[in-house]
């Protein structure tokens, strides 16, 4: 195994085969260690991470946190809604602010596409992306492709079909350049309006029918609808798009074969899938949530093992 | 660098048995005891101990490994990140006797971390250590050594090589020493 070859955490792009395989090698221990009767390590005990959250998350705060307090890192929350945000500071000079305090990286989650690298080139610390508006999450890409790992061995040349809003997903981005990365074949689908009209150029295929890309696939991952994100309507109603992109019993029954599903959650239970699927034997929903954890760890592990080295 | 041979083939093998005899007249039957080797290179020996006492006793003895990756005190002190190796101990540790066991016996530093780690499994009743060679007048830390298969005075400069037929195609162990100028 290598050292990492970024000194941040922005986007998958920037990260090539050997720093995944790194990060998930060192997942597998961790994933061993949080599974301990105690589950914490003194490694990170000299190291400050602030955790800033510019929008709102339960899962991904909750494992970054989870991750960080497992490392014994001290840690500083943060989010946009009580602090001074509201009274006109600037990203920058609220990053440099919390930075005088000693910290040592950042995590953080914010609205604007491409915040996150502004954030990397604009301070002088090492910057994990945790969501950066309909841009990436590289985290949860790292995580759901691990977790497709330990299901299935490998990810090569295994289909994995992204089904829901791919237009306002940074779910979707991220994991069509890990997965490909990783040599799996990568299907879109989902309404027209909501697939991006340029997405072919990733080199994944664009299917507008659920039956199709389901019978096509090894792996399905459901992607909620991002209302908050929609300026506009992309569909008649909801209704409507159960009744074309819902994932439920009988569609899944009808496949004769197995397929594994995975939703980065929050579950819209009744919308992208029924409770009956994401509570199956082939979900494996629960499992990204225990995997984020330890993938989280691994990261922070090896982005704060690369800094100011004595 | 030149090298000298600590131990040849059949030398280490008589060791690792004196040793089991050893473990045998403290933990009889290992019914409550278990070896724990430490990571990469403890874990040669523990297997070795292991096929060794079982054809003594007659009995199962319990073994795992532990990495101490995270429980260094060396992170962000290396030019290279501390890659961890694989930790298996699929049995609880709850006042269960552990020997831990290690090849080489330098500083003391990763039998501190291995403390550490042992430690995160649950409470043992007690720890004690076995390692193969101790370099003698060289640890940094007030930690002793329960069974010892041979104790070398060495300088720092010097590096104790444990070679196992498994990675090496030969058993034996070496003393590397910087070449005289």
């Amino acid at each position: 195994m290598n050292d990492l070859s970024v000194k941040h955490l922005l986007s998958i792009n920037d990260l090539n085969e050997s720093d995944i395989d790194t990060i998930f090698k060192t997942a597998d221990s961790f994933k061993e260690i949080i599974n301990r009767p105690i589950k914490k390590v003194p490694t990170l005990r000299d190291i400050t991470i602030a955790n800033l959250f510019f929008e709102n998350s339960t899962r991904t705060k909750l494992s970054f946190e989870l991750a960080e307090k497992r490392l014994s890192a001290d840690i500083l929350n943060f989010s946009a809604s009580s602090s001074s945000v509201k009274k006109g500071e600037t990203l920058v000079d609220t990053a440099n602010n919390i930075l005088s305090m000693k910290v040592d990286l950042i995590v953080m989650r914010h609205p604007n596409p491409g915040a996150a690298n502004y954030l990397a080139e604009n301070t002088n610390t090492c910057v994990i992306n945790a969501g950066d508006g309909t841009n990436e999450h590289p985290t949860q890409a790292l995580l759901d492709c691990y977790s497709i790992k330990e299901r299935h061995g490998s990810l090569k040349d295994l289909k994995v079909v992204i089904i829901g809003d791919i237009k306002h997903s940074r779910v979707a981005l991220s994991n069509i350049y890990a997965l490909k990365k990783l040599g799996a074949k990568v299907m879109v689908c989902g309404p027209t309006t909501l697939i991006p009209k340029f997405i072919h150029k990733l080199g994944v295929d664009v299917e507008h029918d659920l039956l199709k890309a389901l019978q096509w696939c090894d792996v399905a991952n459901m992607l909620r609808i991002q209302l908050e994100r929609q300026d506009i309507q992309y569909f008649p109603s909801i209704r409507e798009y159960v009744k074309q992109f819902g994932l439920n019993h009988e569609v899944i029954s009808s496949l004769n074969k197995k397929i594994t599903i995975l939703h980065p959650g929050p579950i819209n239970r009744g919308v992208e899938i029924t409770s009956e699927v994401a509570d199956s034997p082939n979900s494996i929903i629960l499992d990204q949530v225990e995997n984020g954890v330890a993938i989280r760890m691994a990261i922070i592990y090896l982005l704060a093992g690369k800094l100011n080295r004595a | 660098m030149n090298s000298t041979e600590i131990l040849n083939s059949l030398q280490l093998s008589l060791t690792i048995r004196r040793l089991c005899f050893q473990l045998i007249e403290n933990h009889h039957d290992f019914s409550n005891t278990v070896l724990v080797g430490l990571q990469p290179n403890g874990v040669f020996l523990v297997n070795r101990l292991k096929k060794e006492l079982e054809k003594i006793i007659n009995k199962v003895v319990k073994t795992g490994a532990l990495d101490i990756t995270f429980f260094r005190d060396d992170f962000r002190r290396k030019e290279k990140p501390l890659i961890p190796s694989v930790t298996n101990i699929d049995f609880s540790l709850e006042n269960k006797v552990v020997v831990l066991v290690d090849d080489v016996f330098f500083t003391g530093r990763t039998v501190r971390s291995g403390l550490d780690a042992i430690m995160t499994f649950g409470r043992p009743k007690s720890v004690e250590f076995l390692t193969l060679i101790e370099r003698r007048f060289t640890q940094h830390l007030p930690i002793k050594a329960d069974y010892i298969g041979q104790s070398i005075d060495t300088i720092n400069e010097e590096k104790v090589s444990v070679r196992w037929k498994e990675e090496h195609g030969k058993d034996q162990i070496l003393l590397y020493s910087p070449n005289e100028t």
